[in-house]
């Protein structure tokens, strides 16, 4: 087991200014069912105890951190010992170790003067006896789910080495009766706020790389057409409705283009259009389908659907449209790329046998791997550190959306929606 | 702008197969009072001296095209082909557009529940423009129409079996 030291943060709060954008809260618990399956899980160890003071609080702080870090598969949650913990408490070493604990972590939520809440907490190293730092939140209680997301971000950070991603957001679109709506909610699923309502179908949403704006298709004119929305201020921008179909906006790294597919000049074809307005600009030309494009991290190459080959399939093209090349070769129907932001691995969906099942390639070794037992799964999306997926698939008839580790072996159904969810994306980190 | 449409010719149309008449035949003229009265009185222009010709102001969609039936092109699995049978659907609001050029029609592809949403907009698209290509073929001018997708987005009936997925491939022709 490794532990990464890292240095105690201390200026890592720019991002309460957008974490209160939006405010209106229910308080609800996190209902997880985490499936674990296969052998060889390597898992830390950790004690999350409750945090001092969150017994009169709507969100159970400790809980909150503990269905985080169990979701991301990285971390194996152990029964807290007796006794009330804070910050600034000294954990008995001995003890933890011997329940086979590698990490301890404690705090307290205190209510100030103003009203908002004080959430702190200190994480300690249980092998090394080493007090790993930590840090103070001071929120709203309609923020008090968001702290706690912070809480597990630093955990995750302080015993992984990378970014946590439970502070993030997730978009996805539901449809109760004739009733669509565009959702905005914690990546755990959590505390949706409805960014849109429509009695007409709303697909492909995609955050902005700055995370402050939702690009999505609209039929709400009777045809689609592409909207950025700022789910700040709810102010919608029609980006694309040219004649015939405006479909599949992906976001280019810097936020300055847009992706998409246009029917304007017959058939379903990839143009780049400027995001502050202008002009669509055609990227490549054929006589089949091409769709469902998606930028590299480095935003140097678009991958994207296109069925010139006879089939569906995924390729890749430089992003001025030169030197378009086949990605996947296995399947005779492989559709909805999606690439992580360290460009290692695509995700898409395959058919096999009639089921429509997650796969995910090692794009420099070029193996692949199916992801799941189900069969209709939709819309893979990676975490922005890379390490997770959310993706669309149906249990016991209904829809639902699910994580999933790259490796498969750890699944959670987000919770919070009733009715048929559907069309993930996990926002950005927050700038 | 109103049209004239000579309802006696466009029987015999109607009986043709749609795509045997010659473009040039569209019984179609300015639908003035002083036309009206200048084709009855003008030898040679298709009505017998001493009849009556018979005049026709149009009419709305709904009622040439009313029933669902009349509307909808179903589509084979993985199919864009328009199958012989919707021939003389297609021929039939092509003759109404032609007539009434001022009108706009839609051409709305669906498809079936499997798959993804994206993928199957373009497949819904290539539908439409199937649609759309054939009544171009019979003279309706592209102005007139558009050619849109809903993917599988909106069914027209639930279901899960091959009978409620070949309700679902279609392509509706509406008038907005």
């Amino acid at each position: 087991m490794k532990f990464f030291t890292l240095p105690r943060l201390s200026d890592v709060f720019r991002f309460f200014g957008f974490g209160l954008m939006l405010l209106a809260t229910v308080p609800a618990f996190a209902q997880f069912r985490i499936e674990v399956s296969g052998v060889g899980l390597t898992q830390v160890p950790v004690v999350i105890a409750p945090f001092k003071g969150q017994e009169a609080l709507p969100q159970k702080i400790s809980e909150i951190i503990k269905a985080d870090l169990e979701r991301s598969g990285q971390f194996r949650v152990i029964a807290s010992p007796a006794g009330v913990f804070d910050e600034s408490s000294r954990p008995e070493l001995s003890s933890l170790r011997q329940s086979g604990a590698d990490a301890f972590a404690s705090g307290s939520a205190t209510k100030l003067a103003d009203g908002r809440f004080d959430v702190r907490f200190r994480l300690w190293d249980v092998v090394k006896g080493q007090d790993l730092g930590g840090r103070s939140f001071a929120v709203n209680a309609s923020d008090l789910r968001l702290a706690a997301h912070r809480v597990a971000d630093d955990i995750y950070e302080k015993l992984t080495g990378d970014k946590g991603v439970f502070s993030t957001r997730i978009a996805y679109v539901t449809k109760a009766g004739q009733r669509y709506q565009l959702w905005v909610a914690d990546a755990d699923g959590e505390n949706a706020q409805s960014a849109l309502a429509s009695p007409e179908p709303i697909i492909s949403p995609a955050w902005s790389p700055d995370g402050n704006q939702l690009a999505y298709v609209s039929f709400e004119s009777r045809k689609p057409v592409v909207y950025v929305h700022n789910v700040g201020t709810g102010k919608r921008r029609l980006i694309a409705n040219f004649k015939g179909s405006n479909s599949a906006p992906a976001w280019s790294p810097d936020g300055a283009t847009l992706a998409l597919t246009l029917s304007r000049d017959g058939g379903s074809q990839l143009f780049l259009l400027p995001t502050a307005g202008g002009e669509p600009r055609r990227l490549m030309q054929s006589s089949s389908i091409d769709t469902e494009p998606v930028f590299s991290p480095d935003g140097q190459h678009i991958y994207f659907v296109s069925d010139r080959g006879g089939s569906p399939q995924i390729y890749r093209v430089a992003a001025n449209g030169q030197g378009a090349q086949r990605i996947t070769f296995t399947g005779a129907y492989n559709i909805s790329p999606a690439i992580s932001q360290d460009g290692r691995w695509l995700a898409y969906i395959s058919r096999v046998n009639g089921a429509f099942k997650l796969h995910l390639m090692n794009l420099a070794e070029g193996t692949v791997t199916a992801m799941t037992d189900t069969a209709a799964d939709e819309s893979p999306s990676f975490s922005p550190n890379g390490k997770m997926l959310v993706y669309a698939t149906q249990q016991q008839g209904r829809e639902a959306l699910m994580t999933s580790t790259l490796d498969g072996k750890v699944k959670a159904r987000l919770s919070g929606q009733q009715g048929d969810i559907r069309e993930p994306h996990w926002g950005p980190f927050f700038k | 702008m109103k049209n004239l449409v000579l309802a006696g010719v466009l029987s015999i149309f109607l009986a043709a197969c749609g795509t045997s008449v010659p473009l040039t035949d569209v019984p179609v003229a300015d639908a003035t009072a002083k036309e009206v009265g200048a084709d009855a009185g003008a030898a040679g222009s298709g009505v017998q001296s001493g009849g009556v010709a018979p005049v026709d102001l149009g009419a709305s969609p709904d009622q040439v095209f009313g029933s669902n039936e009349s509307r909808v092109v179903y589509f084979d699995y993985d199919s864009f082909v328009i199958r012989p049978e919707f021939q003389s659907l297609i021929a039939e609001h092509a003759r109404y557009l032609r007539a009434q050029p001022a009108r706009r029609v839609a051409l709305e592809g669906h498809t079936d529940e499997r798959g993804g949403r994206e993928y199957n907009l373009a497949l819904g698209q290539k539908r439409a423009e199937a649609v759309r290509n054939a009544l171009s073929i019979l003279g309706v001018s592209s102005g007139q129409m558009e050619a849109v997708s809903f993917g599988k987005e909106k069914p027209a009936v639930a279901g899960t079996d091959e009978t409620a997925f070949a309700k679902n491939r279609r392509v509706e022709i509406r008038y907005p």
